[in-house]
């Protein structure tokens, strides 16, 4: 093996190779900038994010360690007060139970208009109404909830009526205090219809990616439309529709004008859905941000940091979900 | 459970372009027919109009008539879903349900038939695997996905979910073209199997394997490209490879074009 140790570590040149690493050399720099570039990005983004966490446990740790009440269990909102007493109760609440009433709205319809916008209408209708679909999105959150306080509350409430009339031994549906629909199910209402567009695209994607082969295998079986969509469009969109579902219950989650326009809060945890009341983390802080005085803010910050994680969780969940299905995603087909 | 197909003046567009033009053969039950042609020829655009998959392409339409014995697929009250279901196709690529289990993807069609019982169901998959030589492969992991299979045993698997239902005719789109030698010949041996029970129409580029599977074999050829293609003749597969009828046919065997 001797013989072959020059072939192993070639001696040192002095002279620089010529050719291809000269003329490459511009094309060597542009990749080194490239590189700090999206590498420095990279740890921006990692910054950021540390320091939002950081500002918002530093604040949120200074408020509940003044907080008289239990910061998980109370249920009323009055750091000014003396004692200082505050707690989360109802905003996680109110928030889940609003979002939970958006998601079971909104899913279903957004896979229906999906699967129509991508298998069913004709293409030339099929753009324009995807395009009007996108523009919901495009309404800012305000806007929706000036419509729903001057145009759905009102609607809504021969809606209530209606169902407290009917379904008032569902519990849910069941009216205790007689009131304008300014409740959890207008507000769910509401929150369905913002979510419905970022739903509905993201699923009209997954829908079209499906490979025309997966869609053949079941029309040659002899499959209907309606089965080619649960054969092979379904299965193969699920886990998208998952992360689109995923994606619209953290825009639920976090929305705030729109709450805060059409609820009347009240710091009360309750399932009669259509009695006016509770709150969300988020229209909270935006009601109470204004007039709070420094303890009031570091408990707004703390019930920031709680929709946080909760978003985090949520998010986790979803990819928890994708990814037990991997085995069935259809990625190696 | 096999039935001989009769195809008279058979066009077909995808839009305004003619892709086929005025064929016109006749497929004998219980064997297989073989078409070969170079690319473009339409043999795969007519093997899809054999079970009504050419309409669901956008643009794409169908003149002239097929018979299944005596029922024209294309007459005015026949579902072009019931001639799916009796009439099966196996593709170019493997292309079992994904997301689904070996067993649920043989179990697909008897379930799109809602006929099948449960007790059935787990009959007809184990014989179907067993039609497809695949059974003793998979047996021990009938719930695991279909899709973790290899090529080779995905295409059987596909061909066990074709048969599952008991269709009259099986169509094979180059059913080989995406596998290694060794799968290719199971397929092939599998092929001189199941044509006693079924009417079988390959398309293939291979025309070694023209030679080795068919009973009778079809050529198609085209004038030039974007010229709709034609049938230039269908005859017994070992006249057609030592003795052609016709010039164009001798020369596309031989290899001077195509």
């Amino acid at each position: 093996m001797a013989s072959t140790t020059p072939i192993d570590t070639p001696p040192a040149s002095p002279v620089p190779p010529a050719g291809p690493s000269s003329s490459s050399s511009t094309g060597r720099a542009g990749d080194k900038i490239f590189s700090g570039l999206s590498r420095g990005s990279g740890i921006l983004l990692l910054v950021v994010m540390a320091s939002i966490a950081g500002f918002l446990t530093y604040r949120a740790a200074i408020a509940i360690s003044k907080d008289q009440g239990n910061f998980f269990t109370t249920f009323d909102w009055s750091p000014s007060a003396n004692p200082p007493v505050f707690g989360i109760a109802v905003l996680l609440f109110g928030t889940i139970v609003s979002s939970i009433i958006a998601m079971v709205i909104a899913v279903p319809i957004a896979v229906g208009i999906a699967l129509f916008l991508s298998h069913y209408a004709p293409r030339k209708v099929a753009a324009p109404l995807a395009y009007v679909v996108d523009l919901l999105a495009a309404v800012p959150s305000i806007i929706y909830g000036i419509w729903g306080a001057l145009v759905l509350v009102p609607y809504l409430g021969g809606l209530n009526v209606w169902l407290d009339q009917y379904f008032s031994w569902t519990y849910v549906f069941d009216q205790t205090q007689p009131g304008v629909a300014r409740n959890m199910l207008t507000v769910g209402i509401l929150l369905a219809i913002m979510i419905l567009p970022i739903v509905t695209s993201v699923s009209r994607e997954v829908f079209l990616q499906v490979p025309r082969m997966n869609e053949e295998a079941a029309l040659a079986l002899g499959a209907t439309r309606w089965e080619v969509i649960r054969l092979s469009v379904l299965p193969f969109g699920r886990s998208g529709v998952i992360s689109a579902s995923m994606l619209g219950l953290g825009r639920a989650l976090g929305e705030t004008m729109a709450v805060a326009t059409v609820l009347s809060p009240n710091y009360l945890i309750s399932l009669h859905l259509l009695d006016p009341g509770g709150a969300t983390f988020a229209q909270n802080i935006a009601a109470k941000f204004d007039e709070a005085n420094p303890l009031g803010r570091d408990a707004l910050i703390a019930s920031g940091l709680v929709l946080f994680v909760l978003t985090l969780l949520v998010n986790g969940a979803a990819r928890l979900i994708i990814a037990r299905r991997k085995e069935y995603s259809g990625a190696n087909a | 459970m096999a039935k001989r197909i009769d195809v008279s003046g058979l066009t077909a567009y995808y839009g305004t372009h003619r892709a086929i033009d005025d064929i016109s053969m006749t497929v004998e039950p219980r064997s297989v027919t073989a078409f070969i042609g170079p690319s473009g020829c339409g043999k795969s655009t007519f093997l899809r109009t054999l079970n009504r998959m050419h309409e669901v392409t956008p643009g794409g339409r169908v003149e002239g008539k097929v018979l299944l014995d005596d029922e024209n697929l294309y007459g005015p009250n026949v579902d072009p879903v019931a001639v799916r279901r009796t009439v099966g196709m196996v593709f170019q690529r493997p292309n079992p349900f994904p997301t689904m289990s070996i067993f649920d993807n043989v179990a697909a069609g008897l379930r799109l038939n809602g006929t099948a019982r449960k007790s059935d169901l787990a009959e007809t998959v184990e014989k179907s695997l067993k039609g497809a030589n695949l059974w003793n492969e998979v047996k021990d992991r009938l719930n695991k996905p279909g899709s973790g299979l290899s090529g080779g045993q995905q295409q059987r698997l596909c061909i066990a979910r074709a048969i599952a239902v008991e269709p009259q005719v099986l169509l094979m789109d180059e059913p080989c073209s995406a596998l290694d030698p060794i799968s290719t010949l199971a397929i092939e041996d599998l092929i001189g199997e199941l044509k006693e029970r079924f009417t079988i129409v390959i398309v293939t580029h291979n025309m070694q394997q023209a030679a080795r599977v068919s009973d009778r074999t079809a050529f198609f050829n085209l004038a030039a490209v974007g010229q709709p293609g034609k049938l230039v003749e269908i005859d017994e597969t070992e006249r057609i490879f030592a003795n052609p009828s016709v010039q164009a046919t001798e020369d596309y065997i031989s290899g001077r074009f195509g």
